[in-house]
């Protein structure tokens, strides 16, 4: 019989555990950083590209912007399990729901979706989840999704374990009105310095704007973030 | 978990809780005298790599059960469908059973509908089966295959996490393995190369790694049809 590998949940200090690296018995994380930010007319979204298995990463190049619908987006953070999941069953209702009505659904619906299985299984899930797009009865909207399953809208919302050495640069740097390509900018800006403090952020940014007339991807390589003073 | 209301972030970085744990262990030891006993590894080295013609799987052969070799010409990459294999790492009792749930629900679907079943089918399947046993399968498998929509590689943890990748190393020998495919990877490679490369990838991992060894598999995997070469290459050290 094969030796196991798979010990759930936290270390122990007995001899089983040290046959088995450390980082191969963690679950894996998207320790990340995401953001959205809406302004008239749709949305920018971004996030990090780095999943990590305790200190190892295991996935460089991970895509966190998960498309739910053919306007509506959501940013995953926490378990990657989980958030996958989720993404999946929301996915599904959705595109349901949007059959029976005969037309495309609401951002809010979505995000009450998530809010709904967020909150119900709480205790056994860890997700944090900004959900954002377009939709004709309110244009650009973002809905962010906590652990714990809070929904609230936010005109900008950062989420992950690199938010936190972010909130300084977005409360100061935000600004009401501002253009499809300031935003951009400010997006990639705030992706970057949290990626560059943040062990768990990193690799490329992805970026992505969702408008009436469709969905824009980008990705911005590591070599070509925007440079900040690093000590 | 979260009873108040916090956001609670995983804790990133690294964690060097376990070295202060070490030295007091070590203190303790004959008060010092000998050296705590070095981690064990046992495991696997399995490895995928997407190329312009199709898909190369490998895998080494060695199982191990704590210290001992239990068997050193098993089997780590299943067969699914003609055209997608699936390379298991993890529980050896875990990843067998997976993968044959997996081929059976897959071959019912191919005679109730009359199609070839896709990769990314076999890859939901899979995840929706570990999901839902929330990682109590130790199974951590890197699926691999061609179908209609082209050439495929993705990987599946125990708790249900999956990724879409063009190379990927999975098992105790990875961190070997990623070094070599890291370094060798190029987008649209040959089959020869890609052969080679992941050769070398799963040879790093036998060396690097004690629960890895014995004898390299290789799955090439092309529209035209599948060539699983057992053994692709033998150990050196095979008693005669």
């Amino acid at each position: 019989m094969a030796a196991s590998v798979a010990v759930a949940g936290a270390q122990h200090l007995s001899s089983v555990s040290d046959l088995v690296p450390d980082w191969a018995r963690q679950e894996v994380s998207t320790g990340t950083t995401i953001m959205a930010v809406e302004f008239d007319g749709g949305v920018v979204i971004g996030a990090d590209s780095r999943t990590t298995t305790g200190a190892y990463i295991a996935n460089r190049v991970t895509d966190k912007l998960t498309p739910i619908h053919d306007r509506i987006f959501c940013c995953r953070s926490g378990s990657a399990a989980d958030t996958q999941a989720i993404a999946d069953a929301v996915t599904y209702q959705l595109g349901f729901h949007s059959i029976e009505l005969d037309e495309p659904p609401l951002v809010r619906t979505a995000a009450n979706l998530f809010k709904e299985m967020c909150y119900r299984y709480r205790e056994e899930l860890m997700a944090g989840i900004i959900v954002a797009g377009w939709d004709k009865r309110r244009g650009g909207q973002v809905y962010t999704v906590p652990m714990g399953g809070m929904l609230v809208r936010q005109p900008v919302s950062v989420g992950g374990s690199g938010s936190s050495y972010v909130y300084g640069f977005v409360d100061s740097n935000y600004r009401s009105g501002m253009s499809k390509e300031e935003c951009l900018r400010f997006v990639a800006e705030a992706l970057t310095l949290a990626m560059e403090r943040d062990g768990s952020s990193g690799g490329v940014a992805r970026l992505a704007v969702i408008t009436e007339e469709g969905l824009e991807r980008r990705v911005i390589l590591g070599n070509e973030l925007p440079k900040f003073f690093s000590a | 978990m979260a009873l108040s209301y916090t956001v609670e972030s995983p804790s990133p970085g690294f964690n060097f809780e376990n070295s202060t744990r070490n030295v007091v262990f070590e203190a303790l030891l004959n008060e010092g005298k000998s050296k705590a006993p070095s981690p064990l590894k046992t495991g696997t080295t399995i490895a995928g790599v997407v190329c312009k013609d199709g898909v190369v799987l490998g895998a080494d052969t060695r199982a191990t059960s704590s210290e001992v070799v239990a068997d050193k010409m098993c089997a780590k990459i299943h067969h699914i469908a003609p055209n997608i294999y699936c390379c298991g790492a993890g529980t050896a009792a875990d990843t067998k059973q997976m993968t044959d749930l997996l081929a059976s629900n897959l071959s019912i679907f191919t005679m109730n509908s009359g199609r070839n079943p896709r990769v990314v089918m076999a890859m939901q399947i899979l995840q929706d089966m570990l999901f839902r046993y929330r990682g109590q399968i130790g199974a951590n498998l890197i699926l691999g295959g061609v179908d209609c929509t082209g050439n495929h590689l993705y990987t599946v943890g125990p708790y249900g996490d999956m990724d879409k990748v063009q190379y990927l190393a999975m098992g105790s020998g990875d961190l070997a393995a990623m070094g070599i495919l890291e370094d060798g990877f190029k987008p649209s490679m040959e089959l020869e190369s890609a052969k080679k490369l992941v050769r070398d990838a799963i040879h790093s991992g036998i060396m690097s790694d004690l629960g890895s060894g014995n004898n390299i598999d290789i799955c090439v995997i092309t529209r035209q049809g599948v060539d699983y070469i057992r053994p692709y290459e033998e150990s050196a050290y095979k008693d005669k």
